[in-house]
Protein backbone atom coordinates (compact mmCIF):
# COMPACT_ATOMS: atom_id res chain seq x y z
CA UNK A 1 0.00 0.00 0.00
CA UNK A 2 1.08 3.28 -1.33
CA UNK A 3 0.92 6.47 0.93
CA UNK A 4 -0.50 9.93 -0.68
CA UNK A 5 1.65 11.41 -2.98
CA UNK A 6 2.32 14.90 -1.10
CA UNK A 7 3.80 18.42 -2.34
CA UNK A 8 5.79 20.37 0.40
CA UNK A 9 6.14 24.09 -1.02
CA UNK A 10 8.39 26.19 1.25
CA UNK A 11 6.97 30.03 0.72
CA UNK A 12 3.67 30.94 1.85
CA UNK A 13 3.72 34.08 -0.33
CA UNK A 14 2.45 34.40 -3.90
CA UNK A 15 4.58 32.04 -5.60
CA UNK A 16 3.82 29.15 -2.78
CA UNK A 17 0.23 30.17 -3.18
CA UNK A 18 -0.11 30.01 -6.54
CA UNK A 19 1.74 26.73 -6.77
CA UNK A 20 -0.61 25.13 -4.48
CA UNK A 21 -3.91 26.74 -5.93
CA UNK A 22 -2.88 25.51 -9.58
CA UNK A 23 -1.78 22.05 -8.36
CA UNK A 24 -5.53 21.84 -7.18
CA UNK A 25 -6.74 23.10 -10.61
CA UNK A 26 -4.92 21.08 -12.22
CA UNK A 27 -6.03 17.60 -10.86
CA UNK A 28 -3.18 17.03 -8.28
CA UNK A 29 -5.45 14.58 -5.70
CA UNK A 30 -2.13 14.72 -3.32
CA UNK A 31 -1.81 16.06 0.08
CA UNK A 32 -0.55 19.99 -0.63
CA UNK A 33 1.73 21.62 2.67
CA UNK A 34 2.98 24.96 2.54
CA UNK A 35 5.12 26.52 5.25
CA UNK A 36 5.57 29.76 6.01
CA UNK A 37 7.78 31.65 8.19
CA UNK A 38 6.00 34.64 8.88
CA UNK A 39 2.69 33.97 11.58
CA UNK A 40 0.70 35.79 8.33
CA UNK A 41 -2.33 34.39 6.00
CA UNK A 42 -1.19 34.65 2.30
CA UNK A 43 -0.76 38.66 1.12
CA UNK A 44 0.36 40.04 -2.34
CA UNK A 45 3.52 42.52 -2.28
CA UNK A 46 3.09 45.00 -4.55
CA UNK A 47 0.03 46.81 -2.55
CA UNK A 48 2.75 47.13 -0.17
CA UNK A 49 5.26 50.01 -1.13
CA UNK A 50 1.57 51.61 -2.65
CA UNK A 51 -2.13 51.68 -1.29
CA UNK A 52 -0.36 50.99 1.39
CA UNK A 53 2.18 53.16 2.18
CA UNK A 54 -0.05 55.75 0.77
CA UNK A 55 -2.45 54.97 3.25
CA UNK A 56 -5.12 54.02 0.26
CA UNK A 57 -5.73 50.28 1.62
CA UNK A 58 -5.67 48.77 4.94
CA UNK A 59 -3.02 46.17 5.34
CA UNK A 60 -5.92 43.96 5.12
CA UNK A 61 -7.14 44.55 1.86
CA UNK A 62 -3.69 42.94 0.72
CA UNK A 63 -4.73 39.57 1.92
CA UNK A 64 -5.88 37.00 -0.60
CA UNK A 65 -6.72 33.60 1.29
CA UNK A 66 -8.56 33.20 4.18
CA UNK A 67 -8.11 30.05 6.54
CA UNK A 68 -11.42 28.26 5.02
CA UNK A 69 -10.53 29.16 1.86
CA UNK A 70 -7.53 27.08 2.22
CA UNK A 71 -9.21 24.39 3.71
CA UNK A 72 -12.05 24.03 0.85
CA UNK A 73 -9.03 23.77 -1.29
CA UNK A 74 -7.36 20.93 0.67
CA UNK A 75 -4.29 23.26 1.03
CA UNK A 76 -2.31 22.68 4.55
CA UNK A 77 -0.93 26.16 5.50
CA UNK A 78 1.95 25.71 8.32
CA UNK A 79 2.53 29.48 9.78
CA UNK A 80 4.89 30.53 11.84
CA UNK A 81 7.54 27.42 10.89
CA UNK A 82 10.58 28.11 9.13
CA UNK A 83 12.55 25.84 6.88
CA UNK A 84 15.99 24.32 8.57
CA UNK A 85 17.54 21.66 5.69
CA UNK A 86 17.13 20.02 2.89
CA UNK A 87 17.52 16.47 2.39
CA UNK A 88 17.22 15.64 -1.29
CA UNK A 89 18.13 12.17 -1.56
CA UNK A 90 15.75 11.53 1.57
CA UNK A 91 12.89 13.55 0.15
CA UNK A 92 12.72 15.24 3.27
CA UNK A 93 12.82 19.04 4.67
CA UNK A 94 13.91 19.50 8.12
CA UNK A 95 12.39 22.63 9.44
CA UNK A 96 11.28 23.83 13.12
CA UNK A 97 8.80 21.57 13.93
CA UNK A 98 10.78 18.52 12.71
CA UNK A 99 11.28 16.82 8.99
CA UNK A 100 8.65 17.29 6.84
CA UNK A 101 8.76 14.19 3.84
CA UNK A 102 7.74 14.98 0.56
CA UNK A 103 7.54 13.49 -2.88
CA UNK A 104 7.70 16.92 -4.76
CA UNK A 105 9.29 20.10 -2.78
CA UNK A 106 8.51 23.48 -4.22
CA UNK A 107 11.28 26.26 -3.02
CA UNK A 108 9.11 29.52 -3.04
CA UNK A 109 11.56 31.48 -0.42
CA UNK A 110 11.79 34.80 -2.21
CA UNK A 111 14.14 37.21 -1.07
CA UNK A 112 14.75 39.36 2.15
CA UNK A 113 16.63 42.89 2.16
CA UNK A 114 20.08 43.65 1.73
CA UNK A 115 21.38 45.82 4.78
CA UNK A 116 23.36 48.27 4.57
CA UNK A 117 26.45 48.12 6.76
CA UNK A 118 26.47 51.50 7.61
CA UNK A 119 22.76 51.40 8.66
CA UNK A 120 22.20 47.78 9.69
CA UNK A 121 19.21 48.59 12.17
CA UNK A 122 17.27 51.26 9.68
CA UNK A 123 13.60 50.42 8.17
CA UNK A 124 13.44 48.53 4.40
CA UNK A 125 10.53 46.92 3.19
CA UNK A 126 9.76 43.33 2.19
CA UNK A 127 6.71 41.88 4.48
CA UNK A 128 3.31 43.23 5.42
CA UNK A 129 4.67 44.02 9.13
CA UNK A 130 7.54 46.21 7.28
CA UNK A 131 4.84 48.61 5.63
CA UNK A 132 2.69 48.67 8.82
CA UNK A 133 5.95 50.16 10.48
CA UNK A 134 7.40 51.78 8.09
CA UNK A 135 3.60 53.70 7.06
CA UNK A 136 3.37 54.72 10.80
CA UNK A 137 6.80 56.06 10.32
CA UNK A 138 6.34 58.25 7.62
CA UNK A 139 3.38 59.84 8.88
CA UNK A 140 5.54 60.76 11.43
CA UNK A 141 8.78 61.74 9.56
CA UNK A 142 9.55 65.09 8.68
CA UNK A 143 12.75 64.67 6.82
CA UNK A 144 13.52 61.29 5.04
CA UNK A 145 16.64 60.04 3.36
CA UNK A 146 15.63 56.69 0.65
CA UNK A 147 18.36 54.95 -0.40
CA UNK A 148 18.55 52.95 -3.40
CA UNK A 149 17.68 54.14 -6.63
CA UNK A 150 15.21 51.42 -7.57
CA UNK A 151 11.51 51.11 -7.86
CA UNK A 152 10.67 50.32 -4.75
CA UNK A 153 13.10 53.17 -3.46
CA UNK A 154 10.78 55.78 -6.26
CA UNK A 155 8.10 54.08 -4.96
CA UNK A 156 8.68 54.99 -0.76
CA UNK A 157 10.10 58.80 -1.51
CA UNK A 158 6.72 59.00 -3.95
CA UNK A 159 4.49 57.85 -0.30
CA UNK A 160 7.42 59.93 1.64
CA UNK A 161 6.30 62.93 -0.27
CA UNK A 162 2.46 61.85 0.12
CA UNK A 163 2.90 62.29 3.44
CA UNK A 164 4.53 65.61 3.50
CA UNK A 165 7.93 65.20 4.26
CA UNK A 166 11.17 66.52 2.80
CA UNK A 167 12.52 63.65 1.01
CA UNK A 168 15.68 62.97 -0.76
CA UNK A 169 16.78 59.90 -3.01
CA UNK A 170 20.11 58.54 -2.62
CA UNK A 171 21.98 56.39 -5.27
CA UNK A 172 25.47 56.05 -6.19
CA UNK A 173 25.15 54.78 -9.80
CA UNK A 174 24.08 57.70 -11.35
CA UNK A 175 21.23 56.68 -12.48
CA UNK A 176 17.38 55.71 -11.36
CA UNK A 177 16.20 52.42 -12.38
CA UNK A 178 13.14 50.38 -13.09
CA UNK A 179 12.92 47.07 -12.43
CA UNK A 180 13.92 45.21 -15.91
CA UNK A 181 13.86 48.20 -17.84
CA UNK A 182 17.19 49.48 -16.29
CA UNK A 183 17.78 52.80 -16.33
CA UNK A 184 16.07 53.53 -19.59
CA UNK A 185 13.50 55.75 -17.70
CA UNK A 186 16.01 57.14 -15.71
CA UNK A 187 15.46 60.86 -17.04
CA UNK A 188 11.90 60.42 -17.02
CA UNK A 189 11.73 59.33 -13.62
CA UNK A 190 14.29 61.78 -12.46
CA UNK A 191 11.74 64.67 -13.85
CA UNK A 192 8.94 62.96 -11.75
CA UNK A 193 10.74 63.47 -8.52
CA UNK A 194 11.82 67.15 -9.23
CA UNK A 195 8.22 68.48 -10.28
CA UNK A 196 7.19 66.58 -7.15
CA UNK A 197 9.72 68.37 -5.38
CA UNK A 198 12.24 65.13 -4.21
CA UNK A 199 15.74 65.70 -4.09
CA UNK A 200 17.76 63.50 -5.71
CA UNK A 201 21.63 62.65 -4.95
CA UNK A 202 22.45 59.92 -7.51
CA UNK A 203 26.21 59.87 -6.72
CA UNK A 204 26.09 59.99 -3.34
CA UNK A 205 27.17 56.91 -1.42
CA UNK A 206 26.82 56.78 2.42
CA UNK A 207 29.97 57.78 4.02
CA UNK A 208 28.87 57.63 7.42
CA UNK A 209 25.75 57.72 9.48
CA UNK A 210 25.50 58.13 13.03
CA UNK A 211 22.20 58.29 15.23
CA UNK A 212 21.24 61.56 16.88
CA UNK A 213 18.85 62.81 19.33
CA UNK A 214 15.95 63.27 16.46
CA UNK A 215 17.46 60.01 14.33
CA UNK A 216 20.36 59.50 12.19
CA UNK A 217 23.21 62.44 11.15
CA UNK A 218 24.16 61.08 7.48
CA UNK A 219 27.82 62.40 5.83
CA UNK A 220 26.99 61.90 1.87
CA UNK A 221 30.13 61.58 -0.29
CA UNK A 222 30.39 65.43 -1.54
CA UNK A 223 28.37 67.47 0.76
CA UNK A 224 28.08 68.17 4.60
CA UNK A 225 26.67 65.91 7.39
CA UNK A 226 23.12 66.11 7.07
CA UNK A 227 20.30 64.91 10.07
CA UNK A 228 17.20 62.97 8.65
CA UNK A 229 14.12 61.56 11.06
CA UNK A 230 14.18 58.74 8.91
CA UNK A 231 16.33 56.24 6.84
CA UNK A 232 15.13 53.78 4.42
CA UNK A 233 17.52 51.00 2.99
CA UNK A 234 15.73 49.95 -0.19
CA UNK A 235 18.81 48.28 -2.01
CA UNK A 236 17.91 44.89 -3.70
CA UNK A 237 17.11 41.67 -1.89
CA UNK A 238 19.05 38.67 -1.01
CA UNK A 239 17.79 35.25 -1.86
CA UNK A 240 16.58 33.14 1.11
CA UNK A 241 18.51 30.34 0.44
CA UNK A 242 20.54 29.76 4.04
CA UNK A 243 18.85 26.51 5.03
CA UNK A 244 19.47 24.93 1.37
CA UNK A 245 23.47 25.41 2.72
CA UNK A 246 24.60 21.49 2.10
CA UNK A 247 22.17 20.25 0.56
CA UNK A 248 23.73 20.16 -2.81
CA UNK A 249 21.44 22.79 -4.61
CA UNK A 250 23.43 25.13 -6.64
CA UNK A 251 22.67 28.60 -4.07
CA UNK A 252 25.29 30.97 -5.87
CA UNK A 253 21.95 33.91 -6.74
CA UNK A 254 19.42 32.00 -5.38
CA UNK A 255 18.10 27.88 -6.53
CA UNK A 256 19.87 27.16 -9.78
CA UNK A 257 17.35 25.55 -11.94
CA UNK A 258 16.86 24.53 -15.54
CA UNK A 259 14.57 26.31 -17.74
CA UNK A 260 11.45 24.71 -16.99
CA UNK A 261 12.29 25.25 -13.05
CA UNK A 262 13.86 22.22 -11.73
CA UNK A 263 16.54 22.37 -9.50
CA UNK A 264 17.25 18.28 -8.24
CA UNK A 265 15.56 15.53 -8.76
CA UNK A 266 12.02 16.28 -7.12
CA UNK A 267 12.86 19.77 -6.16
CA UNK A 268 11.72 22.63 -8.36
CA UNK A 269 12.02 26.52 -7.52
CA UNK A 270 9.94 29.48 -8.55
CA UNK A 271 9.10 33.08 -7.68
CA UNK A 272 12.10 35.65 -6.64
CA UNK A 273 14.29 33.31 -5.35
CA UNK A 274 14.16 30.59 -8.64
CA UNK A 275 17.52 31.22 -10.95
CA UNK A 276 15.71 30.08 -14.28
CA UNK A 277 18.17 28.94 -16.90
CA UNK A 278 17.13 31.37 -19.79
CA UNK A 279 17.55 29.22 -22.77
CA UNK A 280 17.94 32.99 -24.77
CA UNK A 281 21.04 34.19 -23.16
CA UNK A 282 22.56 30.47 -21.49
CA UNK A 283 22.48 32.13 -18.12
CA UNK A 284 20.09 31.86 -14.78
CA UNK A 285 18.74 34.45 -13.97
CA UNK A 286 16.38 35.60 -11.26
CA UNK A 287 13.43 37.88 -11.99
CA UNK A 288 12.15 39.70 -8.86
CA UNK A 289 7.82 40.59 -9.74
CA UNK A 290 4.71 39.60 -8.77
CA UNK A 291 3.64 38.07 -12.47
CA UNK A 292 6.80 36.26 -12.66
CA UNK A 293 6.36 34.47 -9.59
CA UNK A 294 2.60 34.03 -10.68
CA UNK A 295 3.63 32.21 -13.82
CA UNK A 296 6.60 29.95 -12.74
CA UNK A 297 4.21 28.83 -10.41
CA UNK A 298 1.41 28.04 -12.70
CA UNK A 299 4.32 26.49 -15.30
CA UNK A 300 5.83 24.43 -12.56
CA UNK A 301 1.88 23.16 -10.88
CA UNK A 302 1.30 21.85 -14.00
CA UNK A 303 4.34 20.03 -15.08
CA UNK A 304 3.94 18.14 -11.85
CA UNK A 305 0.30 17.50 -11.68
CA UNK A 306 0.14 16.71 -15.18
CA UNK A 307 3.17 17.28 -17.03
CA UNK A 308 1.97 20.18 -18.88
CA UNK A 309 3.32 22.47 -21.18
CA UNK A 310 5.61 25.06 -20.25
CA UNK A 311 5.22 28.61 -21.24
CA UNK A 312 7.90 31.19 -20.98
CA UNK A 313 6.70 33.75 -18.49
CA UNK A 314 7.03 37.35 -20.36
CA UNK A 315 8.10 39.94 -17.58
CA UNK A 316 5.24 42.42 -16.44
CA UNK A 317 5.45 45.24 -13.58
CA UNK A 318 4.11 48.10 -12.75
CA UNK A 319 4.58 51.47 -10.13
CA UNK A 320 2.69 54.29 -9.68
CA UNK A 321 5.27 57.09 -8.42
CA UNK A 322 3.12 60.42 -7.57
CA UNK A 323 0.36 59.54 -8.81
CA UNK A 324 2.02 58.39 -12.23
CA UNK A 325 0.96 54.94 -13.75
CA UNK A 326 3.97 53.08 -15.42
CA UNK A 327 3.90 49.71 -16.88
CA UNK A 328 6.39 47.81 -18.54
CA UNK A 329 6.21 44.46 -20.63
CA UNK A 330 8.81 42.09 -22.02
CA UNK A 331 12.96 42.61 -22.46
CA UNK A 332 14.88 45.97 -22.07
CA UNK A 333 18.45 46.09 -24.01
CA UNK A 334 20.22 48.75 -22.15
CA UNK A 335 22.46 49.73 -25.35
CA UNK A 336 19.22 50.39 -27.24
CA UNK A 337 17.24 53.65 -26.08
CA UNK A 338 13.26 53.27 -25.87
CA UNK A 339 11.62 55.42 -28.80
CA UNK A 340 8.55 57.58 -28.07
CA UNK A 341 5.45 56.58 -29.83
CA UNK A 342 3.06 58.76 -28.97
CA UNK A 343 0.86 60.61 -31.26
CA UNK A 344 1.03 63.64 -29.22
CA UNK A 345 4.27 64.11 -27.65
CA UNK A 346 2.76 67.56 -25.30
CA UNK A 347 0.89 65.40 -23.00
CA UNK A 348 2.63 62.93 -20.59
CA UNK A 349 1.11 59.62 -21.66
CA UNK A 350 3.57 58.04 -23.69
CA UNK A 351 4.07 54.24 -25.17
CA UNK A 352 7.93 54.12 -25.13
CA UNK A 353 9.06 50.72 -27.41
CA UNK A 354 12.00 48.79 -27.05
CA UNK A 355 13.10 47.15 -30.48
CA UNK A 356 16.10 44.61 -31.30
CA UNK A 357 18.29 45.83 -34.58
CA UNK A 358 15.55 43.54 -36.78
CA UNK A 359 12.72 45.69 -35.50
CA UNK A 360 10.65 43.02 -33.75
CA UNK A 361 9.40 44.53 -30.66
CA UNK A 362 10.73 43.00 -27.42
CA UNK A 363 9.76 45.48 -24.66
CA UNK A 364 7.36 48.31 -24.24
CA UNK A 365 6.62 50.82 -21.21
CA UNK A 366 3.48 52.71 -20.69
CA UNK A 367 3.87 55.93 -19.32
CA UNK A 368 0.70 57.23 -18.29
CA UNK A 369 -0.39 55.46 -21.25
CA UNK A 370 -4.32 54.16 -22.12
CA UNK A 371 -4.30 50.59 -20.93
CA UNK A 372 -5.26 49.72 -25.13
CA UNK A 373 -2.31 50.98 -26.36
CA UNK A 374 0.17 48.60 -24.34
CA UNK A 375 -1.88 45.34 -24.34
CA UNK A 376 -1.29 45.85 -28.35
CA UNK A 377 2.37 46.14 -27.50
CA UNK A 378 1.75 42.89 -24.86
CA UNK A 379 0.22 40.71 -27.44
CA UNK A 380 3.08 41.54 -30.11
CA UNK A 381 5.71 41.20 -27.63
CA UNK A 382 4.25 37.61 -26.19
CA UNK A 383 3.73 36.50 -29.90
CA UNK A 384 7.10 37.05 -30.55
CA UNK A 385 8.59 35.87 -27.89
CA UNK A 386 6.56 32.58 -27.03
CA UNK A 387 8.56 30.34 -28.94
CA UNK A 388 8.80 26.72 -27.38
CA UNK A 389 10.64 25.45 -24.98
CA UNK A 390 11.84 21.44 -25.50
CA UNK A 391 10.44 19.62 -23.24
CA UNK A 392 13.18 17.20 -20.88
CA UNK A 393 12.65 13.81 -20.24
CA UNK A 394 10.29 13.09 -17.70
CA UNK A 395 12.44 10.83 -15.45
CA UNK A 396 14.93 13.69 -15.63
CA UNK A 397 12.54 16.08 -14.13
CA UNK A 398 11.52 13.79 -10.74
CA UNK B 1 -19.17 29.96 -7.95
CA UNK B 2 -19.29 34.26 -7.70
CA UNK B 3 -16.36 35.89 -8.52
CA UNK B 4 -15.34 39.00 -6.99
CA UNK B 5 -13.61 41.96 -7.83
CA UNK B 6 -11.32 44.13 -6.02
CA UNK B 7 -11.62 47.32 -6.44
CA UNK B 8 -8.37 49.76 -6.76
CA UNK B 9 -6.38 46.84 -7.47
CA UNK B 10 -6.50 45.96 -11.09
CA UNK B 11 -3.86 47.46 -13.19
CA UNK B 12 -5.69 47.20 -16.62
CA UNK B 13 -2.92 44.40 -17.65
CA UNK B 14 -5.87 42.59 -19.36
CA UNK B 15 -4.97 39.07 -18.32
CA UNK B 16 -8.76 37.77 -17.54
CA UNK B 17 -10.14 39.16 -20.27
CA UNK B 18 -7.87 37.00 -22.55
CA UNK B 19 -8.30 34.01 -20.87
CA UNK B 20 -12.02 34.04 -19.58
CA UNK B 21 -13.69 36.33 -22.10
CA UNK B 22 -17.33 35.15 -21.36
CA UNK B 23 -16.92 36.50 -17.66
CA UNK B 24 -14.02 39.36 -17.63
CA UNK B 25 -13.99 42.68 -20.51
CA UNK B 26 -12.19 45.63 -19.80
CA UNK B 27 -13.60 49.38 -19.88
CA UNK B 28 -11.91 52.82 -21.83
CA UNK B 29 -9.42 52.56 -19.26
CA UNK B 30 -8.64 48.99 -18.91
CA UNK B 31 -10.14 48.34 -15.78
CA UNK B 32 -11.60 45.08 -15.39
CA UNK B 33 -15.58 44.88 -16.11
CA UNK B 34 -17.65 41.84 -14.99
CA UNK B 35 -19.94 40.42 -17.86
CA UNK B 36 -21.27 37.11 -15.36
CA UNK B 37 -21.17 36.98 -11.60
CA UNK B 38 -21.61 33.15 -11.28
CA UNK B 39 -20.19 31.32 -14.39
CA UNK B 40 -20.70 27.50 -15.05
CA UNK B 41 -19.07 25.05 -16.21
CA UNK B 42 -16.06 26.16 -19.09
CA UNK B 43 -16.47 29.44 -17.99
CA UNK B 44 -15.70 28.69 -14.44
CA UNK B 45 -12.71 26.99 -15.22
CA UNK B 46 -11.29 29.71 -17.18
CA UNK B 47 -12.45 32.30 -15.01
CA UNK B 48 -10.33 30.56 -12.00
CA UNK B 49 -7.62 30.51 -14.34
CA UNK B 50 -7.71 34.29 -14.68
CA UNK B 51 -7.88 34.49 -10.96
CA UNK B 52 -4.50 33.16 -10.75
CA UNK B 53 -3.04 34.51 -13.70
CA UNK B 54 -3.98 38.27 -12.51
CA UNK B 55 -0.47 39.79 -12.15
CA UNK B 56 -2.48 41.88 -9.44
CA UNK B 57 -4.29 39.34 -8.08
CA UNK B 58 -7.41 41.53 -8.25
CA UNK B 59 -9.90 38.44 -8.80
CA UNK B 60 -11.15 35.70 -7.04
CA UNK B 61 -13.55 33.01 -7.02
CA UNK B 62 -15.38 33.21 -3.67
CA UNK B 63 -15.63 29.81 -1.80
CA UNK B 64 -19.63 29.49 -1.00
Amino acid sequence: MSRTRRAVIVGASIAGLTTAEVLREEGFDGEIVIVGEEAQLPYTRPPLSKQILLGEWEPEDARIRTRAELDGLGIQLLTGVSAAGLDVAGRTIHTSVGPIAYDDLIIATGTRPRTHPLLPHSPSLRTIDDAILLRAQLRLARRVAVIGSGILGSEIASASRKHGAETVIVGRSGTLSFGGVGSLLSDRLAHLHKVNDVELALHADVISASPSSGGTELVLRGSAERSFDLVVVMIGGTPCTEWLAGSGLDIADGVACDDVGVAAPGVSAVGDVAAWHDPSTGRGVRTEHQSNAIEQAIAVASRIARNGEIERPVPLFWSEIHGTQIKAVGWFDQRRQLVDTSVDPTTDRSILCARAQDGTLRGAVAWNAPPREFQSARAEIITSARTAIQPIPKEDRR
Amino acid sequence: MPIEVKAGACVGAGQCALVAPNTFDQDEDGIVVLLQHDPQGIDLKSAIRATQLCPARALAVSAR
